[in-house]
């Protein structure tokens, strides 16, 4: 069983600490990840925003170059590559004729059949089932669980069952001792790809979201998608700024909470990395 | 249908028959950003309905079609099951190839353009690229001044980009996309 | 010597656009056998009936074709007119022009070559045609009814007032179905059960009426006139005639905390319970499965309290055998459970409920006796959305079509809210405002205009909860489709109307068709509303389609009065195409066997068996036996004979030869 694993831009960057911390984890649960050979940006918003074809034919590349290396299955944590790589994957089994175009492009074939995971898929599979084998300092608190939209949505192509109301994410958290509380934000958009360009837009989205978060008791958002991540622990100031009031809530990765309950360090997990301050020492 | 109408060209591209919506409204009102549009989507649906050209016009030249998140909750509770976002996809490819991007857009469409360039020179996102390339084209030179520094000391920002070797290839994928844009 | 007379329509232009039917005629005139051809513009006209009469008398015809529609359409008009020359109506076939040949083809040399192929074939076989008689079958002057709600019972009424039998069938304890539950109904705002309960206490006391509660249908065999009915009285665990209603044994029940499914949930009830207090028969039932005496063997009190010892513990469901002539099914309809709409709440926050919800609360008989109280806290809301349209108009996620109640019931709601709550605020987001019926425009006007009901054009996304209230994302398509938000204290969604759970497994049972939304089949959407394709069975109310309450009983009076056609003959007269097990005189008797593969082959269990004896009484042969009562003339048994010994009459294997030998030589 070959696991593959696209990391994207953002876990390369500005989102190192979720890198870091799904490292950390599967080397302790004794899985190892093979990184795709020369891997390219998935052109996340802006390429379907600018350019059907290159939205198609840069995620194509990813999924080609995962078939030369004979994954059986590829993991993907950004949540937004893994939208671009499932939608892409779906456009193509549904358009043979569009298939062949992109393969010719890309002078590679492209049998368009790898098993593309998202991070909580992964989990999951790899990591879920040796959880009570590997979880030392079960984590007490309330948490709110935030899945975002390209997780679920749409859902006729991610398939996901419970897309109004997800719960992979709060079953892991429950199975790390934790209490994921019951919200109606799990799915609202946090502001998406309009951190540099509309920032405001960002901080009343995703300040929406830390408030509900906040009001209902939780001591931590959990989330599973670098660009929510940034949005709501990297823009805090413009979130304060919409909601007139300082919120401390920290945000963590589910990989990170993964770490954390397993016993590694705060710095294996790379929480030293976030803007907003991670308290989370002290149980409930 | 007129053959030559937007209402025709969105149906032969994206698959969605735009005379499925019927006004329900549901797409605006789940829409995070409805408030700030000019042209809220179900509007938009009518709009394409009609079939009237200064209609398409004023579609293509709207903030609307920017201010979209692509979140995917208009699609995930539309009734008739309409792909409103592969509906705006389209919208937005064609207003930008048709240099009509509306000023208040100007802003996110150079924030797009510069994620592409950036990617077309390295094959990976290299972030101090897209900032510069963003700030210079937009002109809003002193954005995000102070997190730059705060972010290279938590490491998450890189000096280098990182290169793919196979960088004939991705030039073959950019090839003839997104023409540049007429001002 | 075959005299057959060929008469070819030309249906105005409907076959005559098409096939050249002149020349369809000549060809008929060249035909062995055929004495008289003709064509002419409308054969079902009373000039064409009056030829088709003539040519009988003048030319001694002794078969007639019909080159036409349908047979569905005017078979029995041409069998009539020959009836009347005096011709036996079964020497009379139609070819199918226009079906089968005109308005399936394009105009060419091959369409008329076909309807002149069609012609022929239709003669060889009307060649070896034999006279035949109808089969008269007795009518059982009993119906039965399958539904105890408004439909039902003025359906029952109606049959039982005309002096015939009802046996009426309920599943629930009591009759009165939804219309019991609820408060007020549009456009009068009279009271539901001021107006249902005279109704239901006059079918109880019908001398006609057999009431039958807490009963369910078996199984149903036979066939039009003669139905035998299997009904499953399901055990009350109470002796009806002990019993008088007096309810010590429900105020003395300790389990005290079940869900009222005539409160939808919203109340409770006890184990052994009346469903509400106007219950017609006022007799309680235990409830088995929540019954602490069934389910653990305890307690035992409402026996000990009860003054006349109508308590059987010992009790068994009971099957009734019964002979009618006729059914009606009333089985009415269910609300759609609005869980299947995540984004709205339902199940979720407990202030979000339906529309049947709302009835109960604005009920004085329901849980909170008329006020309208948010189940969360009890408080009275000040603010209230109505969402419409919530499941149906939803290919998506709920039903295609539109349920047609909601519009008015939800204008009614919001008037009944704004009548008990003064200060009270009412939203209604809706699509279209369907109110096509008599007073309905004018009912939803009052709404608006009157008790300044807020009707808002366009759907919601979300409801969600945040500090006690109800955050309703909705959007108003008539201002530009502006983001509208409401906090309100209690969301009502007009659910859509469905079939009811049992109803596919039901309509199997009667061998009635039903459609992919398990509402039950008419046999004609516009012409014949309350029939099935079922000879026998009728149709009344919402399993139909939904509808309201006066379509309800104009329906209900209208499958009564097929119902009463069908037993104003003392017989009835079926076609006598049917199956007949061949008969010979000694000693072969007949070329059956008595191997019986037929018996089991027979979809209508209408084959039996025949014991030939001798004078002396001895068995010589046991042979099969059709029941012309019961065979509908499928063919199947003629399939399976091995020694080809059963045929169809009219339909027979030698027929259906010459058909095709006729097909194939066309020269």
């Amino acid at each position: 069983m070959k696991i593959g694993f696209y990391p994207g831009c953002s876990l390369t960057g500005s989102s190192r600490e979720y890198n870091e911390s799904l490292l950390a984890i599967a080397k302790e649960a004794g899985v190892e990840l093979f990184e795709i050979k020369d891997w390219n940006c998935c052109g996340a918003t802006a390429a379907h925003n600018l350019s059907k074809e290159l939205s198609l034919s840069l995620p194509a590349r990813n999924l080609a170059l995962a078939e030369l290396e004979e994954m059986d299955e590829l993991v993907v944590p950004c949540a937004a590559c893994f939208n671009r790589l499932v939608m892409t994957q779906h456009e193509l089994s549904e358009k043979e004729d569009v298939r062949k175009v992109i393969s010719e492009k890309l002078q590679m074939p492209l049998k368009n059949n790898v098993k593309i995971y998202n991070v909580l898929q992964f989990l999951e599979k790899h990591i879920v089932p040796r959880l009570d084998q590997l979880v030392k300092n079960p984590l007490t608190y309330d948490v709110a669980c935030y899945y975002g939209c390209l997780l679920v949505r749409p859902q006729k192509v991610m398939k996901s069952d419970r897309f109004e109301d997800p719960m992979s994410m709060d079953v892991i958290m429950t199975k790390l001792g934790a209490n994921p509380i019951d919200w109606p934000f799990k799915t609202e958009c946090c502001g998406a790809g309009f951190s540099v360009s509309k920032t405001e837009i960002v901080g009343e989205l995703s300040g929406k979201i830390v408030r509900n978060a906040t009001d209902r008791g939780a001591k931590a958002i959990v989330v599973a998608c670098p660009m929510c991540h940034s949005n709501l622990d990297m823009r805090r100031p413009a979130i304060n700024t919409y909601l007139n009031m300082k919120m401390d809530i920290p945000v963590i990765y589910i990989t990170q909470a993964i770490a954390l309950a397993m016993g590694l360090t705060p710095c294996q997990a790379g929480i030293q990395r976030h803007f907003v301050p991670v308290n989370l020492t002290v149980n409930r | 249908m007129d053959k030559e109408g937007l209402s025709f060209k969105v149906s032969q591209a994206t698959g969605v028959n735009i005379r499925e919506c019927y006004q329900c409204g549901k797409c605006t009102a789940g829409c995070p950003v409805g408030e700030r549009m000019d042209l809220r989507p179900s509007v938009i649906m009518r709009m394409l309905q009609s079939g009237d050209s200064a209609s398409e016009e004023e579609i293509l030249r709207s903030n609307s079609i920017w201010l979209c998140l692509t979140c995917e909750t208009c699609y995930s509770r539309c009734p008739m099951e309409l792909d409103i976002p592969k509906v705006f996809d389209y919208l937005r490819e064609k207003s930008y190839a048709e240099g009509k991007v509306n000023a208040q857009s100007s802003d996110i469409v150079t924030f797009h353009k510069s994620f592409l360039n950036a990617v077309e020179r390295n094959g990976r996102l290299h972030e101090m690229s897209l900032i510069l390339d963003y700030k210079i084209h937009s002109g809003n030179l002193f954005q995000d001044v102070t997190l730059a520094p705060e972010m290279y000391g938590k490491g998450k920002l890189h000096i280098l980009p990182e290169r793919i070797k196979d960088r004939k290839g991705l030039a073959r994928l950019f090839k003839d996309q997104f023409k540049k844009r007429k001002s | 010597m075959s005299k057959i007379g060929v008469f070819i329509c030309h249906c105005g232009e409907n076959i005559s656009a098409t096939v050249d039917v002149a020349r369809v005629a000549e060809a008929a005139g060249q035909i062995d056998g055929v004495a008289f051809s003709t064509d002419y513009k409308y054969m079902c006209s009373d000039p064409g009936q009056t030829m088709i009469r003539q040519a009988i008398k003048e030319k001694g015809l002794t078969g007639v074709v019909v080159g036409s529609c349908s047979p569905r359409m005017h078979e029995p008009t041409f069998r009539k007119a020959c009836q009347e020359a005096g011709l036996n109506p079964f020497m009379c076939e139609m070819a199918n022009l226009r079906e089968h040949c005109s308005w399936v083809h394009d105009k060419s040399e091959a369409t008329t070559q076909k309807a002149i192929d069609l012609v022929r074939t239709l003669v060889e076989k009307v060649k070896l045609n034999k006279p035949l008689f109808s089969i008269k079958v007795p009518v059982t002057k009993t119906a039965l009814v399958i539904g105890g709600g408004i439909a039902g019972i003025q359906a029952s009424l109606d049959i039982a007032s005309a002096g015939h039998q009802v046996i009426l069938v309920e599943k629930d304890p009591s009759i009165g179905g939804h219309m019991s539950q609820l408060s007020e109904t549009f456009p009068t705002l009279d009271c539901s059960q001021c107006i249902l309960t005279p109704r239901m206490v006059e079918v109880a006391q019908h001398p006609n009426i057999t009431l039958m509660t807490y009963a369910e249908l078996e199984k149903l065999e036979g066939s039009i006139g003669n139905f035998k009915a299997t009904i499953r009285k399901k055990a009350k665990s109470i002796d009806e005639n002990l019993c008088t209603g007096c309810g010590t044994c429900i105020t003395k029940c300790p389990t005290k905390k079940i869900p009222s499914e005539f409160n939808t949930g919203l109340g409770m009830r006890t184990a052994i319970y009346v469903p509400f207090p106007q219950a017609v028969p006022n007799k309680p039932v235990i409830d088995k499965a929540n019954c602490s005496y069934y389910q653990k063997g305890k307690c035992k009190v409402c026996e000990k309290v009860c003054p006349t010892g109508a308590i059987r513990f010992d009790q068994e469901d009971e099957l009734v055998e019964l002979e009618v002539g006729a059914v009606v099914i009333a089985t009415g309809f269910d609300i759609m459970q609005p869980s299947g709409f995540p984004e709205y709440g339902y199940g979720k926050y407990k202030d979000v409920i339906t529309g049947l919800q709302f009835e109960r609360l604005a009920s004085a008989s329901g849980p909170t006796l008329g006020e309208i109280r948010r189940p969360s806290d009890g408080k009275i809301p000040e603010k209230i959305v109505f969402v419409a349209c919530a499941g149906s108009r939803d290919p998506a996620k709920g039903i295609p079509y539109c349920s047609k109640i909601c519009c008015m019931y939800t204008a009614k709601h919001a008037m009944l809210y704004q009548h008990k709550v003064h200060g009270g605020k009412s939203y209604i987001f809706y699509m279209d405002i369907r109110a096509a019926g008599k007073n309905y425009e004018e009912f939803v006007r009052r709404a608006i205009v009157e008790d300044a009901v807020n009707y808002i054009r366009g759907r919601v996304s979300k409801i969600y909860e945040e500090n006690g209230k109800l955050i309703v994302k909705g959007v108003d398509t008539l201002l530009s489709a502006k983001p509208v938000e409401i906090e309100a204290d209690m969301v009502v969604l007009a659910s859509a109307a469905v079939a009811n759970p049992g109803a596919e497994e039901l309509a199997q049972k009667m061998h009635v068709s039903y459609d992919s939304y398990n509402f039950f089949s008419e046999a004609h959407p516009k012409l014949k509303p309350v029939e099935t394709n079922t000879a026998g069975i009728f149709l009344a109310g919402a399993c139909q389609a939904p509808k309201d309450i006066p379509e309800t009983v104009a329906q209900a009076s209208g499958a009564a009065s097929k119902v009463i056609i069908l037993f104003s003959k003392d017989e009835l007269s079926r076609d006598p195409l049917i199956a007949v097990v061949n008969r010979s005189p000694a000693p072969v008797f007949s070329t059956c066997v008595g191997c019986f593969m037929c018996t089991s082959a027979c979809p209508y269990q209408a084959i039996g068996e025949e014991l030939i004896t001798n004078r002396q009484g001895k068995v010589i042969k046991k042979v099969a036996k059709v029941n012309p009562g019961l065979c509908q003339g499928c063919g199947t048994c003629v399939a399976f004979c091995r020694s080809k010994s059963i045929d169809i009459q009219g339909y027979s294997n030698e027929q259906m030869c010459a058909e095709v030998v006729a097909l194939l030589n066309n020269d």
